[in-house]
């Protein structure tokens, strides 16, 4: 008897059952591009994503470049603008849109770098924490409650004071204050996993500790992880630019868009363009990420779909 | 009830403890030692520097400086501020109204817009008011604040000439400190426009301040209005034939507030974060520019007794959060 003989298979003669299932992320995919602002936000932060890649060869003019003859020239398009400046010039002559060019990779540096940092160190100590329960557990939580108490930019600004200004340092200090939320929904997560049947089976059939936490458990947390990662994404970038723009982040001249607002602020009665522009490209930025961090959550969270 | 009091009273220690050993750290985790960071620029001899170090036990063992420390702290000494030479107590009671009758404003403009907002998404969802108003939380949630209150200065303060720009009242009003509150103070005064100029000095730190907030709980109102909308008793009390208005002011409304009330006390970390922005830059005398100006100027004691008083403020609002959760919703205890 051959395969295709066995009742059991079925053959290709029968109805089908409805359309052919289609994997898991495909259908992810698909419902998340129903979401108009999602699509929208994810187009947007693509192009900040190669501005910020091809920025040498889209930015007209070096970032840093001052042209003494051109100091505070307004944006092209008013009376007094100049063609050669598209979005006007700051009170050191240098070209605006080439350093918001510049400046998107630094934004976009910062959200990745934090919420790597943040998401690694949190989930393992989230995973730590879930796993083995106990005083671990206690232990870890507390330090986590530690750490939410402080509102986030005043720990931030602390742990800048200690640790010295700079970008490098402030993304470390945001990492600090954002991962308490990675560990808190990790560990939601695996000790509502922990206890399911197919954990009890890989344990059963000799799998250790890590191999448990790190293969069985954590696949199963990553939907809400995600979305945290996305909002967490766009808080790092606010974080940072507000650092920046309290002098306490990157400094200047670097093109980083909250140092550009700190160095525009005595100019806010004389130069609208040079407040305005770093604003709107923060403003821009974010609202991307989080239009795509709400799409995510839409997508991921089953209680919400196809509600 | 008691229990469920106890149980979060209990908890609240070890965080408590975490705090303190936090703003103790900070103050030994500075690069250098304190009192060359006290001595600044000018330097000081090293017979100085030694006796200085007695003086304010920095030669002690470490977990004896703790115990001193922690000692003080119940007694109510949380240092000195370097620059004034006034305890830091005092200087933060002395600016804590200030910050106070803002972040008041602002979490009462916030969650009254913030409701109405949501429960008007909800009720027409999927409408244009409903994409509207959400495409405006989004926006808001997405803002940059310093960046936001920049923008309102520069279209009503410097162009329109509407709000001053700085400051909590006009420099020719004058009249007694009474409560500290500038609306209520000035009321009290009954000095001609002395109430007005302080609302018009209050607006658009008010607005700033709110912003994010008011996003958050628009979003959770709507979130968890659609929520109840859907439960089963809401379908009973509509099929019943209750008016529509009286199903989703009086039934849905009650339960889905339950949420908001949690996001709301949420709110309070995020306001003294926002507060330090805000008061930067609208030079507001309050708590949050008092530390920022301390970083800046390295006056540490300040910034080490400012970080505890707000963390400790801010636990003590989200215990009382907690504890009303409970109150309100029953479920909560019994867990």
């Amino acid at each position: 008897m051959s395969a295709t003989d066995d009742p059991r298979l079925g053959t290709a003669e029968q109805e089908p059952l409805g359309p052919p299932p289609v994997a898991p992320w495909l259908e992810n995919w698909r419902y998340f591009t129903t979401n108009r602002g999602a699509v929208l936000g994810l187009i947007v932060l693509g192009l900040m994503v190669l501005t910020a890649i091809f920025a040498p060869l889209i930015a007209p003019h070096d970032p840093t470049m001052q042209y003494r003859d051109a100091l505070l020239v307004p944006p092209a398009w008013t009376a007094d603008g100049r063609s050669q400046f598209l979005l006007g010039t700051d009170a050191l002559g240098r070209d605006i849109l080439s350093r918001l060019i510049y400046g998107a990779r630094y934004s976009l540096a910062i959200g990745l770098v934090v919420v790597t940092l943040a998401l690694i160190s949190g989930i393992l100590v989230g995973l730590l924490a879930g796993y083995f329960g106990g005083w671990v557990d206690a232990l870890i939580m507390r330090v986590m409650d530690i750490i939410l108490a402080f509102p986030s930019l005043l720990l931030a600004l602390v742990l800048v004071a200690i640790i010295g200004p700079g970008l490098f340092n402030a993304m470390l200090a945001i990492a600090v204050v954002l991962q308490p939320h990675f560990a808190r929904l990790t560990r939601g997560a695996v000790m509502a996993e922990k206890s399911r049947e197919y954990v009890t089976s890989a344990k059963v059939a000799g799998a250790g500790h890590l191999r448990l936490m790190l293969v069985t458990i954590l696949p199963n947390c990553l939907g809400p992880l995600i979305v945290q990662a996305t909002l967490s994404f766009s808080n790092a970038i606010l974080d940072a630019a507000a650092l920046g723009f309290l002098g306490m982040g990157a400094q200047p001249p670097t093109p980083e868009w909250g140092t550009m607002l700190a160095e525009a602020r005595e100019f806010i009665t004389s130069a609208w363009w040079v407040v305005t522009m770093p604003g709107i490209a923060i403003l821009v930025t974010v609202l991307a990420i989080n239009l795509i961090g709400d799409g995510l959550r839409d997508t991921l969270d089953p209680k919400l779909k196809r509600s | 009830m008691l229990r469920f009091i106890l149980n979060r009273l209990i908890l609240i220690i070890p965080t408590f403890i975490g705090i303190t050993l936090v703003a103790f750290l900070f103050i030994r985790l500075l690069p250098g030692d304190p009192v060359i960071l006290m001595a600044g620029e000018r330097g000081v001899s090293p017979e100085r520097h030694a006796e200085l170090m007695a003086q304010f036990g920095f030669d002690q063992p470490l977990w004896k400086q703790y115990v001193d420390y922690v000692r003080g702290l119940l007694h109510g000494d949380f240092g000195y501020s370097f620059s004034t030479k006034k305890p830091v107590l005092g200087e933060f009671m002395a600016r804590f109204p200030a910050t106070l009758e803002l972040a008041l404003c602002a979490i009462v403009l916030a969650s009254v817009l913030g409701v109405a907002a949501g429960i008007l998404s909800a009720i027409r969802r999927g409408g244009w008011i409903d994409q509207l108003t959400m495409g405006v939380a989004l926006i808001g949630y997405s803002m940059p604040i310093f960046w936001w209150a920049l923008l309102l200065i520069i279209l009503f303060s410097t162009t329109l000439g509407w709000t001053p720009v700085s400051g909590r009242i006009s420099l020719t009003q004058f009249f007694p400190d009474v409560t500290g509150f500038m609306l209520i103070d000035s009321l009290l005064s009954g000095k001609p426009g002395a109430f007005w100029s302080a609302v018009q000095h209050l607006i658009l730190p008010t607005i700033v301040l709110a912003t994010i907030p008011l996003a958050v709980i628009a979003r959770q109102t709507r979130s968890a209005m659609l929520e109840v909308l859907g439960e089963i008793y809401i379908m009973t009390a509509k099929s019943k034939g209750l008016a529509p208005r009286r199903v989703v002011w009086l039934h849905a409304l009650r339960n889905a507030l339950i949420p908001v009330v949690t996001t709301i006390g949420l709110q309070v970390s995020v306001l003294m974060g926002g507060a330090i922005l805000t008061e930067t830059i609208f030079s507001w005398p309050g708590v949050g520019k008092w530390m920022i100006d301390s970083i800046s100027r390295r006056d540490y004691q300040v910034v080490q007794g400012g970080l505890l008083l707000i963390a400790v403020m801010v636990m003590i609002v989200n215990l009382t959060v907690d504890l009303l959760y409970g109150l309100i919703n029953p479920r909560v205890r019994h867990r």
